[in-house]
């Protein structure tokens, strides 16, 4: 029980830090605005294709989110360890009757609240009025709260990342370099890879399923591949049918890859932070 | 609760080594339950890092830490943490927070009330500054807020590190006034500290290190008898008796000024009593005398130096 306890503590704090310095604000202004921005700038064609408001705005929204959502958690969490071991409030918190994984999990906990809390707020915000505003279609609603759900998922998988960045760099400002970096080459140089590979291949080893596997591995692209794949509208949409569209598998192996990238950087994080020493 | 020793500390044989500098090299020592422990030493001595291990913040490289009769290090021993109070030096706290709501975070981790938040906080005179952010806060107002998270709970175990430099003598007074207040309690103090005439009257034991050696470890008399340190002994004396009163004592007490009114003598420390005695002989020769026994930065200056005599 003090052990909940415990965690419960420190996840508020990482969430009072939040609202205070206003990045809970900040964060729920940029992703309500632009997902109504989006929404209502690709509702216009809408009436043509037959396709619901809601699922037009899926894709756009993850298209956005892809980008937008590592960045943003990558710079709540690169700070979170090697801010506190430069600014010496981890000496004095380790002496507190706290375990370390429990200011690690304490401080993912407060965080990805803030992702939720961002989350719900702007995106479901935005599904309000876009129901409304379709005189209450609510077409798709499934494949919009996935999008929510797996927006959070992908958010916990780059705060791990930036928690492991964080127990890695001796500096603050090496830390933010590092997660720029981590940023830049998960979510927009790997594509580009994959793709110069492709070309450079020309159809010669890259096999189909090996592609699929390339494009699975990478937590950004496994989000991308769960939400234009998911829903069957969505994936005839976007165009992306031969990925296992609309199947059961088609939806599991995104996640499973998102929950072991969230786990395997968590432990790490945590066997490396268990090592260290003041 | 610290194992049948009576020792609520023990270092046996321990190291710390980075790369290949020795920061603490095959220190051994016990601090006993109650006591109020000082450790001197220059500069990087290690003193700071031996507070670490005890506080199990660092790994020992070799050797043996127990701290209330648990390994500091183990997972078992983070709950023992809620009997542990700790004062880093120049300790540095999260800026935006203010005075109350850091105090009130310490406290709910460590489980304590919140009416004892408030009571710390008057205390340590920070009442009125508490609604205040602690980046508004002077030096002397932060040690004061370390002071009070470092006693939150009534620790059995209190750590302080170098916790009165840059304190003006007021607040000085304040902080041993409220550790002493912990020591009537039965709480156990471990000092590092450069602060030797502070130390000195409240130090129950003193350990000396140098180069992350132990040099020598004990009771300030000990440390006088082991340094060989004089005692010095003033005596006031009636006029024209000056001359009379310096022939009175052995040979082993020796004469170090002499003028009308007074004569001065030097002593080893177990020649004490005999001086005592044979001024008391001296009858009405002898108006008035001082006697006063080797002090700490005495003894330390002696340790320091103890390789070039």
């Amino acid at each position: 029980m003090r052990m909940l306890q415990t965690i419960l503590i420190l996840a508020a704090k990482e969430i009072r830090d939040g609202l205070r310095n206003r990045w809970v604000a900040a964060t729920i202004l940029l992703l309500g605005t632009l997902a109504l921005a989006l929404s209502f700038l690709g509702s216009a064609p809408t009436g043509e294709i037959k396709v619901g408001v809601l699922e037009v705005s899926v894709v756009s929204l993850t298209s956005l989110s892809m980008y937008l959502l590592p960045l943003i958690a990558l710079m709540l969490s690169f700070d979170a360890l090697v801010g506190e071991f430069e600014h010496g409030t981890m000496l004095l918190l380790l002496t507190y009757p706290v375990a370390r994984w429990q200011i690690l999990f304490g401080k993912l906990l407060g965080h990805a609240a803030i992702l939720l809390l961002a989350i719900l707020i702007g995106y479901g915000g935005a599904l309000g009025v876009l129901i409304l505003a379709g005189d209450g279609d609510t077409t798709g609603w499934q494949a919009y709260l996935a999008m929510m759900a797996s927006s959070l998922l992908l958010g916990c998988v780059f705060l791990n990342i930036g928690y492991l960045i964080s127990t890695l760099a001796r500096e603050r400002a090496v830390a933010l370099g590092a997660a720029v970096g981590a940023w830049l080459l998960l979510v927009v140089l790997y594509d580009l890879g994959v793709l110069s590979l492709l070309i450079i291949d020309a159809g010669k080893y890259i096999s189909e399923g090996l592609f699929s596997a390339l494009m699975l591995v990478n937590p950004a692209d496994a989000y991308r591949l769960f939400n234009f794949t998911g829903f069957g509208e969505i994936a005839r949409l976007v165009g992306v049918t031969d990925i296992g569209a609309g199947s059961e598998s088609g939806l599991m192996a995104p996640v499973v890859v998102m929950v072991l990238w969230v786990i395997v950087p968590f432990l790490l994080t945590a066997i490396l932070f268990h090592r260290r020493e003041l | 609760m610290t194992g049948s020793t009576g020792h609520a500390i023990e270092l046996r044989a321990v190291d710390k080594r980075y790369g290949k500098t020795a920061v603490v090299d095959g220190v051994d020592l016990q601090v006993h339950d109650g006591e109020c422990f000082v450790l001197i030493g220059h500069n990087g001595a290690g003193k700071t890092t031996i507070l670490k291990l005890m506080l199990g913040l660092t790994r020992p490289s070799a050797g043996q830490v127990r701290v209330l009769g648990d390994d500091p290090m183990s997972r078992s021993f983070a709950t023992r943490r809620q009997a542990l109070g700790y004062l880093p030096e120049s300790a540095s706290f999260y800026p935006h927070m203010t005075g109350l709501e850091l105090l009130g975070y310490y406290a709910r981790l460590k489980g304590v009330s919140r009416a004892e938040v408030d009571r710390r906080l008057d205390q340590v005179g920070l009442h009125d500054a508490a609604p205040r952010r602690l980046n508004t806060y002077s030096k002397g107002m932060r040690q004061r807020l370390g002071l009070a998270q470092a006693i939150l709970g009534a620790p059995r175990l209190l750590f302080l590190d170098e916790p009165t430099t840059g304190l003006d003598p007021l607040v000085r007074r304040d902080f041993y006034q409220i550790i002493g207040d912990l020591r009537a309690g039965g709480t156990t103090v471990v000092i590092s500290s450069h602060a030797l005439n502070e130390v000195e009257a409240r130090a129950d034991r003193v350990a000396v290190i140098k180069r992350g050696r132990l040099v020598t470890c004990g009771s300030l008399p000990d440390l006088g008898r082991q340094a060989g340190l004089p005692v010095r002994t003033r005596l006031a004396v009636t006029p024209g008796s000056a001359a009379r009163v310096a022939g009175q004592f052995a040979a082993n007490v020796q004469v170090d000024r002499i003028n009308e009114h007074s004569v001065e003598l030097v002593c080893p420390e177990d020649q004490k009593m005999t001086v005592l005695r044979q001024i008391a002989d001296l009858d009405d020769a002898v108006l008035d005398f001082t006697m006063s026994t080797p002090r700490l930065d005495e003894i330390y200056l002696h340790f320091m130096n103890g390789e070039r005599p």
